[in-house]
């Protein structure tokens, strides 16, 4: 497969954390690795779990084909295969390929060199599916609080959940996670569109400068983050968004058991105005 | 980084780290499946709060049980409307049961001249014949809500001679006059509808007034529900008010995919359905005529408990679920004492019209 002329000075040996050289190769473009070997194995054991289930499931609707967690009844245990022994097997080929994914960010960053922060930003999503399949569930003592694999089933998951707690809009971790969200892309897409605007000048004109750039941002708030800057901030509005989700799904049922409104009930009592 | 600013961080810090430990509950819980795996339908409680909320709701000792024999009461006395089936002993068994549900202090004085036991010159007397009347008729009629579980006295008085858990009309602090003025009677964090800052009385329009509990449409792509937010809000404040007063969540009755589809919920929702057109006859039948004898009585007979008798609106206290249920989905943990008072199920003349139920 053709490379670019530069592409060959970075494939460097070595910087694996598992297998040593044994995987440390090339497939076209893709490095291998012993996580890229986990990865492809896990999905395809996954995958074919996942339409075992579907062949098996009374429909071939991609919309409602449900892969479903076991019965409440089943605890901790293992479930019978076609009771919610599909969803658990492919719970877990999932976290591998996740987490194999991420281990495979690692070893290529090390080979080039660079920080972490591309497998750390990744982890944050695996993070986040952990605790909705395994973390809570734990917490409340049973495999059938994860969510269904399925595109309308795990909406109505969803949905039931956040009314299992009355109003969710009241769940004080939902708020921030929802709030990190919209200024992830509000940041996002101020970033993007100053930078479109700097490269895009009038015709006959230079393309702008960094320095054109703070200005801009400089005479609108009286404050400009600058080019790395931007980057960093972006970075913690995506991982907050991502971590605060996990934290409003895990501490509902494990850390409270009402409706979300009446968690605000310590505020409204306070001795101050009460 | 100045002293002041670094005390202030650890301040704040140890503010939000008390406000995060003091504030949730904990594992483990106790949760019930009611729906297909994986759609997330059920309950989730807190068992360490069920044994206050159980020992809360436990049924008074039981008066001992007497047999339907000797000359009826109405033979007996005087001025004996709706008991007069009963015998003697068994009305005397009755009026002893009544008075320790509902005046345990004030005792037979607070409905009786003891002077003239069959007067009905204090108003409270005939307030407690209509209320005798409201319990055959939710025993008789409401059956679909009740069950053979039944209702006695108790179930709302527990002990006192005002349910404890009543409402009225609310229409909110003063305000302003002018364009901006409204807030549509929401906006204020409300204990009757959980905390929330829905609608802060959703029950005159559904409890009292008849309002449809209706703003979904069960069409795709609809066109010409004029239901507005503020319906839903409204619907939504009501549904608070159930979820909380059984101690129940909305996937309870409702699958939320589909709120108002009937094929979808669980069967409590038919049993809601009629608990609440239930609520509606027992206060526009029972209650509501009663005003005038409370507005005559605003703060109840002389030697009762001073507590008004009416709301800021001059309406009467009216009745809602937590009235019966006081947090429990089954009142009383669902252990029927209409069973232990087989009297009160033989009152006949209700004198209400018909029940509707649409």
């Amino acid at each position: 497969m053709a490379m670019l002329s530069f592409e060959r000075k970075y494939r460097v040996r070595g910087g694996t954390l598992v297998g040593g050289d044994l995987f440390d190769f090339w497939v076209g473009p893709f490095y291998v690795g012993f996580f890229g070997v986990t990865t492809v194995f896990c999905t395809l054991v996954g995958t074919l779990m996942l339409f075992y289930g579907a062949a098996i499931g009374g429909t071939w609707n991609p919309w409602t084909i449900n892969i479903a967690p076991p019965d409440l009844k089943y605890g901790l245990g293992l479930a019978p295969l076609k009771d919610g022994g599909i969803w658990q097997i492919v719970t877990v080929c999932a976290l591998g390929a996740f987490v194999s994914w991420a281990l495979r960010q690692a070893e290529i960053a090390r080979k080039l060199g660079m920080g972490y922060h591309i497998p750390v930003a990744y982890g944050m999503a695996v993070f986040a599916y952990f605790t909705l399949v395994v973390i809570r569930p734990v917490l409340m003592g049973a495999w059938g609080h994860g969510f269904p694999y399925g595109i309308l089933s795990h909406l109505d998951w969803v949905s039931n959940t956040g009314y299992q707690y009355l109003h969710f809009h009241y769940n004080p971790a939902h708020m921030l996670a929802v709030t990190f969200f919209f200024t992830t892309t509000l940041a996002l897409s101020l970033h993007g569109a100053l930078v479109l605007s700097a490269i895009n000048p009038a015709p006959g004109e230079d393309v702008k400068t960094a320095e054109h750039e703070n200005t801009f941002f400089r005479d609108t708030i009286g404050y400009s983050i600058g080019t790395l800057g931007i980057h960093r901030v972006g970075l913690f509005l995506a991982l907050s968004a991502g971590f605060w989700s996990a934290v409003c799904i895990v501490i509902s049922g494990p850390f409270w058991t009402h409706g979300w409104p009446q968690w605000w009930g310590w505020w409204l009592n306070l001795p101050i105005w009460n | 980084m100045s002293f002041s600013l670094k005390l202030g961080a650890v301040l704040a810090g140890l503010l939000g780290l008390a406000v995060i430990l003091l504030t949730f509950e904990r594992p483990p819980v106790e949760t019930v499946q009611t729906g297909f795996r994986g759609v997330a339908l059920g309950n989730i409680a807190n068992p360490r709060l069920q044994p206050a909320l159980a020992a809360a709701n436990q049924l008074p000792p039981m008066i001992p049980r007497v047999p339907s024999v000797g000359p009826r009461a109405g033979q007996a006395y005087r001025n004996v409307q709706v008991l007069g089936e009963l015998g003697v002993a068994e009305f005397a068994r009755t009026m002893a049961a009544m008075t320790a549900w509902v005046s345990p202090q004030q005792g037979c004085n607070y409905c009786h001249n003891p002077a003239n036991m069959a007067s009905d010159e204090v108003y409270t007397k005939v307030v407690a014949r209509r209320m005798l009347q409201m319990v055959a008729r939710i025993n008789a009629e409401w059956k679909p809500h009740v069950l053979e579980t039944g209702v006695t006295c108790y179930t709302c008085h527990r002990g006192n001679p005002v349910p404890l858990n009543v409402w009225s009309e609310n229409t909110g602090p003063m305000r302003g006059e002018g364009f901006s003025a409204s807030s549509n009677g929401q906006n204020l964090a409300s204990p009757v509808v959980g905390d929330s800052s829905l609608p802060y009385d959703p029950f005159s329009r559904y409890l009292d007034q008849a309002a449809n509990i209706r703003v979904q449409t069960p069409d795709a792509l609809p066109a010409g529900n004029s239901q507005g937010i503020k319906e839903a809000e409204f619907t939504y404040g009501l549904m608070m008010h159930f979820s909380q007063a059984l101690g129940v969540n909305c996937t309870t009755c409702h699958n939320s995919r589909a709120f108002s589809a009937w094929d979808q919920s669980a069967p409590q929702r038919t049993n809601a359905w009629h608990g609440i057109r239930m609520v509606r006859d027992i206060n526009h039948n029972f209650i509501d005529p009663l005003q005038p004898l409370w507005a005559a009585n605003p703060n109840g007979p002389p030697g009762g408990p001073q507590r008004a008798r009416l709301g800021p609106h001059e309406d009467p206290l009216k009745v809602n679920c937590t009235t019966c249920h006081q947090g429990v989905n089954k009142p009383l943990n669902g252990v029927s004492m209409l069973r232990d008072y087989p009297e009160l199920a033989r009152i006949t003349n209700i004198e209400a019209p018909p029940p509707i139920r649409q």
